[in-house]
């Protein structure tokens, strides 16, 4: 019994690491996504638009099932056309993170969009008339002061993505909550690990909600706040 | 691509009820769900003070912990307790603990109840507190604030936040696919799937049928807005 506890306890780490992975993937998504919306260029606005409009329309799991199956079955035709005998299965971990980054990246997206709209337009003027080029504008200026209006927001889609990385459970990655389904069937009492498991989830939920509260009053440091 | 195959008479029935079971389960869930979140959002707002813990705490659970867990907790885990087991052969209430469809359901119900509870929580909360004196230099007692003023304007005011909630919900209807035995769009999607081995017309047939009812869900909502926030709309003269 104790030996399946220590196990899932194991396989915390995975979901741990899935998520943080994801959420990297998310943030580039995000940015580039953020980036092409305002860009004012019209093929890289339809683009970016369709993304976020069409992922956010379909279940996770939808998506990752494409992924992982049709993804596998994808390659391997590809193999095969380019005269290769190799076939590749894909690892539930990279399509893990690389299917739940590129759906929370059409969320940050729309976070960062709104995010960098909220800057007063002057600043990023200002720096231009300091002569400052726009990559050094985005880190000096834009970047430092995006991450306050974005960090509701972003602390929303962050709880949302480490909920969802129960579903990778689904493809056969064998992080907690898969454990703890093969532990209820093992030992067929399955209330005990599911509750184990929901425990470990709560308390990722709230550290990092105590964590990203911290954060937020370090970038919110000397922001007025209006009195009622 | 072999797109013909689901439009294979026999697929296109499974799809079909796929269809049906996930509309049936969005549409229960949201119904149970929105009468326990009413009364879980006046728990929440109201003046007992241990009711508002029990509440706050159960809401805080259940937006904590992933859905799927609670699923599984739900279908797996409650079968197992003895007291259940002793009950769910004959006993009216428990006998549906057997059913999938319940088990799913219920899940589902008190996973949007604690969300929208928070939702509808916070626009009472946020009731101006002009509203609520005129109501009160009118002579009402608290109930008829409640019931007159303040729930008609917040349920309002929770209606773009509750679009969003319904059209993630259309999409975690999907989890049910985790249960067996339940057929919904994603089940139909992995039959086809399992049965030709075609993967991307099979799930991307399925992610078409959510995006259409996405928008169609997303459609009415904002007919909805339209019509019961006409006065918070900007003034077009």
């Amino acid at each position: 019994m104790n030996a399946y506890y220590a196990g899932i306890l194991q396989g915390s780490l995975l979901t741990v690491g899935v998520s943080l992975c994801a959420l990297l993937v998310s943030i580039g998504l995000g940015l580039l996504g953020a980036a092409a919306k305002l860009s004012g260029r019209p093929v890289m606005v339809a683009l970016a638009t369709g993304y976020t409009t069409i992922i956010r329309g379909i279940p996770d799991l939808v998506v990752m099932l494409l992924v992982f199956y049709g993804g596998t079955i994808g390659i391997n035709h590809l193999l095969e056309w380019s005269g290769s005998k190799a076939t590749v299965d894909i690892n539930p971990f990279l399509a893990g993170v690389l299917t739940i980054g590129f759906i929370y990246g059409a969320y940050m997206t729309e976070t960062f969009r709104g995010a960098i709209l909220s800057i007063p337009k002057g600043q990023t003027e200002a720096a231009w008339a300091f002569g400052m080029s726009r990559p050094q504008t985005f880190l000096r200026i834009t970047m430092p002061q995006m991450v306050r209006y974005a960090l509701p927001s972003f602390t929303n889609n962050w709880l949302v993505l480490i909920k969802a990385t129960a579903l990778v459970s689904l493809i056969g990655l064998k992080e907690m909550t898969y454990l703890a389904k093969q532990a209820s069937a093992a030992t067929r009492s399955p209330f005990e690990f599911f509750l184990f498991t929901a425990g470990l989830f709560l308390i990722y939920t709230t550290v990092s909600l105590y964590a990203l509260r911290k954060l937020n009053a370090r970038y919110s440091l000397g922001t007025k706040r209006g009195q009622l | 691509m072999k797109w013909h195959v689901i439009f294979e008479p026999q697929n296109l029935e499974l799809y079909g009820t796929g269809i049906l079971t996930t509309l049936g389960l969005l549409f229960s869930s949201l119904a149970v769900g929105g009468v326990l979140a009413l009364i879980f959002a006046l728990l929440l707002t109201g003046p007992w003070a241990p009711l508002r813990w029990l509440v706050g705490a159960y809401t805080y659970v259940i937006r904590g912990t992933p859905l799927l867990i609670q699923v599984y907790l739900i279908y797996y885990g409650l079968g197992q307790l003895e007291w259940i087991q002793a009950r769910w052969d004959d006993v009216w209430p428990w006998t549906h603990f057997k059913e999938p469809f319940f088990c799913a359901l219920l899940a589902f119900s008190l996973n949007t109840a604690g969300y929208t509870a928070e939702m509808l929580a916070g626009a009472i909360r946020e009731t101006s507190a002009g509203e609520i004196e005129a109501a009160q230099s009118f002579g009402m007692s608290r109930f008829q604030v409640m019931l007159r003023v303040v729930l008609p304007s917040a349920m309002r005011r929770t209606l773009p936040a509750y679009s969003n909630e319904v059209v993630m919900m259309l999409q975690s209807t999907s989890l049910a696919s985790a249960v067996p035995s339940m057929l919904d769009v994603t089940a139909a999607a992995s039959r086809v799937y399992s049965d030709y081995y075609l993967p991307f017309e099979a799930y991307l047939a399925a992610a078409a049928i959510y995006l259409v009812a996405s928008f169609c869900l997303i459609g009415v909502f904002k007919l909805s807005e339209r019509h019961w926030l006409a006065y918070l709309a900007p003034r077009k003269h």
